[in-house]
């Protein structure tokens, strides 16, 4: 197959293993120099994992130090909803999007394991099903809030002395089953209007939140079989929650060792040409062995062989990670009355 | 600190402008509250000033008033953590402070985030402890508002002492270790998953001038950011909040007290006062005059007119018209004391609001605000200051340009960094890692 109908997508994680990531003083630097690498051969995004057990520095406070130093790449941390506050995290990845305009997302994560629990010592860790539907809230909320100051709600009007126009601020009122937020956000709309919302669907505990409020899911398949089932599940999964699929990307996360890769990079492009030619997914989200090497290997050998097949962008056309996932700016949802209240 | 002039150093920081009606968004050359340009452009250009850190402040839920969303102010910021990280990555040798309440948020994942910052930055973090016990705040949180305020500052101490048993947790040469807190506030138990920040303990700094307040900060801050007032006043803070390290084994120069300013410059005395009486008047809209005073009276005065007398009736004292912001302390003798002054000099209500609201800290020309400076600090009323701009983003511009180097010139202000770290323009010791002993 030379042509595809669809875009194919691609993106790399920083830290595989957020375990085995180098927690110290230079994580700057290298982050830096790996996201440069990425955001060279045009990728879609980077993730970065997280966990509170560690050991590592904050993965959003990583990659808000690495935007300044990028241009284009999307930029998407790891980020816990089970121990943390909804108000926060929200507003912390509203703020990564306009430290680097238009270009950030989140994985949501949970943190099942009791020892991470006793880190915070909040609450006991609760099963992974309720983990994964309190995450599902918090993605929820952290929409409302995203959306709870329209794009127009700054006017400084000199004329009557106001700043804001109050009637384009929102409470949202939101209760969950384990938290409530009042609203609205501190933070302004963000330039991506909702950044980009990230689920690890592999576990299938995740896999109804994913298709509930991912816009990018991201999958593990042995065969393209398996990871077209997976899309097609995914996809009515969010037709099931109202959503158009056509606003989902699925792409399969996939751990690859270069340097013992039969093939090599060519082998690798071939894999990911024939997958996402036959539709079963829409993009590959490469989990290096080594970042260093991988990454660089993969931009020099595999990317420039989907560029001849004419698979892959040749150049980034859009500024945001939204322009680059090919999904639409979304109007806030308290924007509808247009009269105001 | 002293150099060879044998002069006092004065040290100094810059707020970025605040939230409320200090910050003058009318004025054409008012930029973006939000957009990071406009936090980079402030933090280049302390850097260039060769200040000691750049400060931002928190907010955690937009203020109401009367019921509904206070529309005449600037509103709306970033979450400060990250765009400090961002910021990290356009300056050098700032120091960056974040505000982070200590009510609504965890030892364990504020120390985290913390010591990332300290990491990212090579050594240049601080965090402004902040306390809150309003439910109204905690409608956004899982906490909800339940804190007593009492307990305030026994959750804040807790807090930051758990906060600094994290960053202690790894040795100096780099080993992790194990940590266990059990106290009435925090049970928590594991391994830190950060090494040791390249300042070991970044920056403390509390806000707050209240006894409580003082005594904590003589306890276990390195900067007291508090309220500027008169020579003489500050010349009592300070001494009596000096005079409280010793009980804690400290040094006097152990906490730098920075009282936030705000300042006009003229080319002359005379051009900057005119222009200090435009700024007020641009901050008291009419509208503001008429929010300012409800805010005293505590009741809907929507009625009346901004240019006509105050009202007759008095204060309602149990009010909870105004939310999210600090109270009146005591509304009664505000409104009487407002009252005389209208009456006195046949003030309307919005000339009463301009006439008795705060003055601007230092007015006057390059020459005369770098000699009130240095002598605010000769005389032991403050260490530096905690500059207040009044517009985005170029509120700084000219006092980098035109007072910083008449500072230098009078032997007060640095000619270049000497460290790297905040706490080495801060002239801070070494902390003493008290690890290893649980």
């Amino acid at each position: 197959m030379t042509t595809s109908t669809r875009p194919l997508h691609l993106a790399a994680e920083l830290a595989p293993g957020s375990g085995r990531a180098d927690p110290g003083p230079h994580t700057a630097a290298r982050t830096v120099a790996l996201a440069r690498l990425a955001e060279a051969a045009a990728l879609d995004f980077l993730t970065h994992d997280d966990s509170f057990a560690g050991p590592g520095l904050d993965a959003l406070a990583v990659l808000a130090r690495v935007a300044p130093e990028t241009r284009s790449v999307g930029l998407v941390p790891t980020v816990t909803t089970t121990h943390t506050e909804p108000f926060h995290v929200q507003a912390a990845v509203a703020t990564l999007d306009w430290v680097s305009r238009g270009r950030a997302g989140w994985r949501i994560a949970v943190s099942p394991t009791g020892a991470e629990a006793r880190l915070l010592g909040r609450r006991p860790a609760p099963p992974a099903a309720e983990l994964w539907q309190e995450a599902g809230e918090v993605a929820e909320v952290s929409r409302k809030l995203w959306d709870s100051w329209e794009d127009d709600a700054e006017i400084r009007d000199v004329a009557t002395g106001r700043f804001v126009d109050r009637r384009k601020l929102h409470h949202v009122d939101f209760q969950g089953a384990t938290f409530s937020v009042k609203g609205p956000s501190i933070v302004p709309r963000p330039p991506q209007g909702n950044p980009v919302t990230v689920v690890d669907a592999t576990r299938p505990a995740a896999r109804d939140t994913a298709a509930h409020h991912a816009d990018v899911a991201l999958i593990r398949a042995t065969s393209a079989e398996e990871a077209a089932a997976l899309r097609a599940e995914l996809r009515r999964g969010a037709r099931a929650h109202g959503r158009d699929p056509g606003q989902l990307r699925v792409l399969l996360s996939l751990t690859v060792d270069l340097d013992a890769y039969e093939g090599g990079p060519g082998a690798l492009a071939e894999l990911i040409a024939g997958w996402h030619g036959g539709g079963a997914v829409d993009g590959f989200h490469l989990v290096p062995a080594v970042p260093e090497r991988d990454l660089e290997r993969f931009a020099a050998g595999t990317v420039p062989r989907l560029r001849d097949r004419g698979l892959f962008r040749t150049a980034y056309e859009g500024t945001t990670l939204r322009d680059h996932l090919g999904l639409a700016r979304p109007l806030s949802q308290y924007a509808t009355t247009g009269a105001g209240a | 600190m002293s150099t060879a002039t044998g002069r006092k150093q004065i040290h100094l920081a810059a707020h970025f402008p605040g939230v409320n009606s200090t910050t003058v968004w009318a004025d054409p050359r008012s930029g973006s509250q939000i957009d990071f340009s406009s936090f980079e452009h402030l933090a280049r250009t302390a850097e260039r000033g060769l200040f000691d850190f750049f400060f931002l402040a928190e907010g955690l839920r937009l203020r109401e008033h009367a019921g509904r969303i206070h529309d005449l102010d600037v509103v709306g910021r970033p979450e400060s953590i990250t765009v400090l990280n961002a910021l990290a990555a356009v300056t050098d040798r700032l120091g960056l402070a974040a505000t982070v309440n200590a009510t609504f948020n965890e030892p364990y994942e504020l120390a985290r985030r913390l010591s990332s910052l300290d990491h990212l930055s090579a050594g240049r973090a601080a965090w402004n402890v902040v306390t809150s016990s309003d439910a109204f705040t905690g409608e956004n949180f899982r906490r909800g508002g339940y804190l007593d305020r009492a307990d305030r500052y026994t959750r804040a101490a807790e807090f930051l002492g758990t906060v600094r048993e994290l960053w202690d947790s790894w040795t100096p040469d780099g080993e992790p270790g194990p940590f266990a807190h059990s106290g009435p506030q925090f049970r928590i138990e594991g391994e830190f998953p950060v090494p040791r920040s390249p300042q070991g303990q970044p920056v403390v700094i509390q806000a707050g001038d209240s006894a409580e307040g003082r005594e904590f900060a003589a306890s276990a801050a390195d900067v007291i950011f508090t309220r500027h007032s008169t020579l003489e006043a500050g010349r009592e803070f300070y001494a009596d909040v000096k005079g409280r390290l010793a009980r804690y084994g400290r040094a006097p120069g152990d906490l730098k007290i920075m009282p936030g300013v705000t300042y006009v410059l003229g080319d002359t005395d005379a051009d900057a006062q005119e222009r200090a009486a435009e700024i007020r008047r641009q901050q008291v809209s009419p509208q503001n005059a008429i929010l300012a005073l409800e805010q005293v009276w505590g009741r809907d005065l929507s009625g009346y007119d901004p240019d006509g007398p105050l009202p007759d009736v008095d204060p309602d004292p149990d009010s909870t018209l105004v939310q999210g912001r600090v109270r009146v302390a005591d509304p009664v003798a505000v409104a009487r004391r407002w009252r005389a002054l209208s009456e006195e000099k046949g003030l309307s209500i919005r000339q009463t609001v301009i006439e008795s609201g705060s003055r601007q800290s230092f007015v006057g020309s390059p020459a005369t605000v770098a000699a009130a400076l240095e002598e605010f600090v000769a005389a032991d009323a403050a260490d530096g200051f905690i500059l207040v701009p009044r517009l985005t983003p170029g509120g700084l511009d000219a006092f980098v340009d035109r007072v910083v180097p008449l500072l230098q010139e009078r032997g007060v202000f640095r000619t270049e960094y000497a460290g790297t770290t905040l706490r080495s323009h801060l002239g801070l010791p070494e902390p003493v890692w008290k690890g290893g002993t649980p």
